[in-house]
């Protein structure tokens, strides 16, 4: 065929672009689905340690990202040395490997909070959330005092129904529960119960009481468990030095 | 790409467009070209050199075997080239390196360090970069606290015991200080009868009889002296605060100007409570980290 040809004919010219396009994405994506040891295996004692998200940590994620959080703040600690002694363990993917889309992120206006779980009290976040200069005065971030109001949790059923078709282990029946009670064992196994999830996020909201209200499920109470669970799924005092780097 | 009509120099695409428009056919330009081969040849280098093609469930590990670094049970290992061994390998180093420094921090103790103004100023100076990213957010950079919230780091007063052991304790394993709210279990004259008992501890004016009334409260059906200690003077192994001296750490009394003010400031504590939270660090600092942390915050204030 000659290239003429292939300038001259404006259909043709397009559709062998999008091939060679294509066989770029294909054979820098697909294998990644075949190598063993891209998503590392997270497992103590039998049981994997990383989990889908509770119903509560669920809807803090969907306000992590309605608020565009990820615009200024990266979930992803890179093996480098400042990053590892600034923030910690480099991120696994096996991590984000229930995020539905991930929130990686390019840009750090803020710093990064891949483990900013446990790092403050939920005092500390309510307060930083609704006004950040009043605990960090250098700081640029805006404020968020809407954060306060009442949860909407009503949908939280069809959200974990939507996450559980892309992939996400929630359980709809004995079958799938059970399953789960092996994989992720019985505390978290209960929490992935679609059926059970309103009551599941209740009981959170009322035991960990992160927004200081007792009388009301705020956003807040979900945004705060969410940041609180970021980074703490792995304990990698469980794991040698070595371990992670064995999967690369 | 052929041409009938060819110019001797340079020849055109053969098309000519409103009558005598045509377009040039060069050549690509030779740097150009030799650029291109030589990113051919380059990324044929970089597959043979570093991790590149997936073969099955692996992929090529590359030639560059040049990554050692030591594993947990002390063996040494070589690898091949990737950025998790490679971060492995340079934290090593870096360990090693400051090994020479921080052996002595390691097996000093606090009042060794203290004697040596050398160990003391290194302490001082890799305490600041920590207690910049993990301590100023709550204790503020320069560990005054937040009135209400954060303690102050700077005063003599330590809710949770001010020796270098108990700090120690306090940042390794965190602490939850709960003081309870009691709008449930005292009536309002009650609480207000409390406040002004405890207003009088330090010195601030207050109403004689009712200070007398708050006394039998505060020991008796209240039960502040539970957690505060009948001389109200705190317990460390509860974080109870002293409330006999003037330093005030929820209740802003120092910052409120009038004496109704202040008892307000008061009586709102004894009637909400207040939880307050401070994280664990073991897990995210290494031992000798809390030790130099420990150190700094002591030397901060009036370290018992």
């Amino acid at each position: 065929m000659k290239h003429e040809s292939i300038e001259t004919n404006a259909g043709l010219l397009i559709v062998l672009t999008l091939i060679v396009i294509s066989i770029g994405g294909l054979v820098e994506i697909v294998p990644l689905y075949f190598i063993e040891s891209t998503i590392e295996k997270v497992e103590v004692e039998g049981k994997e340690t990383i989990h889908p998200y509770s119903p509560l940590e669920l809807r803090g994620r969907d306000i992590y990202q309605r608020e565009g959080c990820y615009t200024c703040h990266s979930q992803m600690i890179r093996p480098f040395r400042d990053e590892a002694l600034r923030y910690g363990h480099y991120s696994l993917a096996a991590e984000s490997k229930f995020d539905h889309p991930f929130q990686w992120g390019s840009k750090r206006t803020g710093p990064d909070l891949a483990r900013v779980g446990g790092k403050y009290s939920n005092e500390w976040h309510v307060q930083h959330l609704i006004a950040p200069r009043s605990v960090v005065k250098e700081s640029i971030m805006p404020n968020y005092p809407w954060l306060m109001k009442s949860l909407n949790y009503k949908n939280v059923r069809d959200r974990m129904r939507a996450l559980k078709m892309v992939g996400v282990p929630y359980s709809e029946n004995t079958a799938e529960y059970e399953a789960n009670v092996k994989r992720f064992g019985e505390d978290v196994a209960k929490n992935l119960d679609i059926l059970r999830a309103e009551e599941n996020l209740l009981a959170q909201a009322a035991s960990g009481n992160y927004d200081g209200k007792a009388d009301d499920v705020t956003e807040m109470d979900a945004i705060v468990a969410y940041l609180q669970l970021l980074g703490t799924m792995v304990d990698f005092s469980k794991f040698d030095d070595g371990h992670f780097a064995d999967f690369r | 790409m052929s041409s009938e009509k060819s110019k001797p120099t340079v020849q055109t695409t053969g098309h000519a467009w409103d009558g005598d428009l045509q377009e040039f056919n060069n050549p690509l330009p030779t740097w150009w070209l030799w650029t291109f081969y030589a990113t051919v040849v380059f990324a044929i280098i970089y597959w043979v050199l570093y991790p590149a093609w997936p073969v099955g469930g692996s992929y090529t590990k590359g030639m560059m075997n040049d990554i050692t670094y030591t594993t947990a049970d002390g063996k040494t290992k070589t690898t091949h080239w990737n950025t998790r061994a490679l971060l492995l390998k340079e934290m090593q180093i870096a360990r090693e390196e400051q090994a020479e420094y921080l052996k002595d921090i390691n097996a000093l103790s606090f009042e060794q360090i203290r004697s040596k103004p050398e160990k003391s100023a290194f302490a001082n100076s890799m305490a600041k970069v920590l207690f910049a990213d993990n301590c100023a957010a709550c204790h503020q950079s320069g560990g005054d606290g937040v009135m209400g919230r954060y303690p102050n780091l700077l005063d003599d007063a330590w809710l949770w015991g001010g020796s270098f052991d108990k700090i120690q304790e306090t940042i390794a394993n965190g602490r939850t200080g709960s003081m309870p709210g009691f709008k449930a279990s005292l009536s309002t004259k009650q609480i207000s009868d409390v406040s002004d008992y405890v207003l009088s501890l330090s010195g601030n004016e207050a109403d004689a009889a009712a200070v007398k009334r708050g006394q039998a409260i505060f020991s008796g059906q209240g039960g502040c002296a539970a957690c505060h200690g009948a001389d109200a003077k705190g317990q460390d192994f509860m974080g109870s605060a002293n409330l006999t001296d003037k330093i005030w750490t929820i209740a802003d009394v120092s910052g409120a100007e009038t004496a109704a003010a202040k008892k307000e400031a008061v009586m709102n504590v004894v009637k909400n409570g207040k939880t307050r939270v401070m994280p664990a660090w073991k897990g995210r600092l290494s031992a000798t980290e809390i030790k130099i942390l420990t150190y700094y915050v002591h030397q901060l204030g009036g370290g018992k």
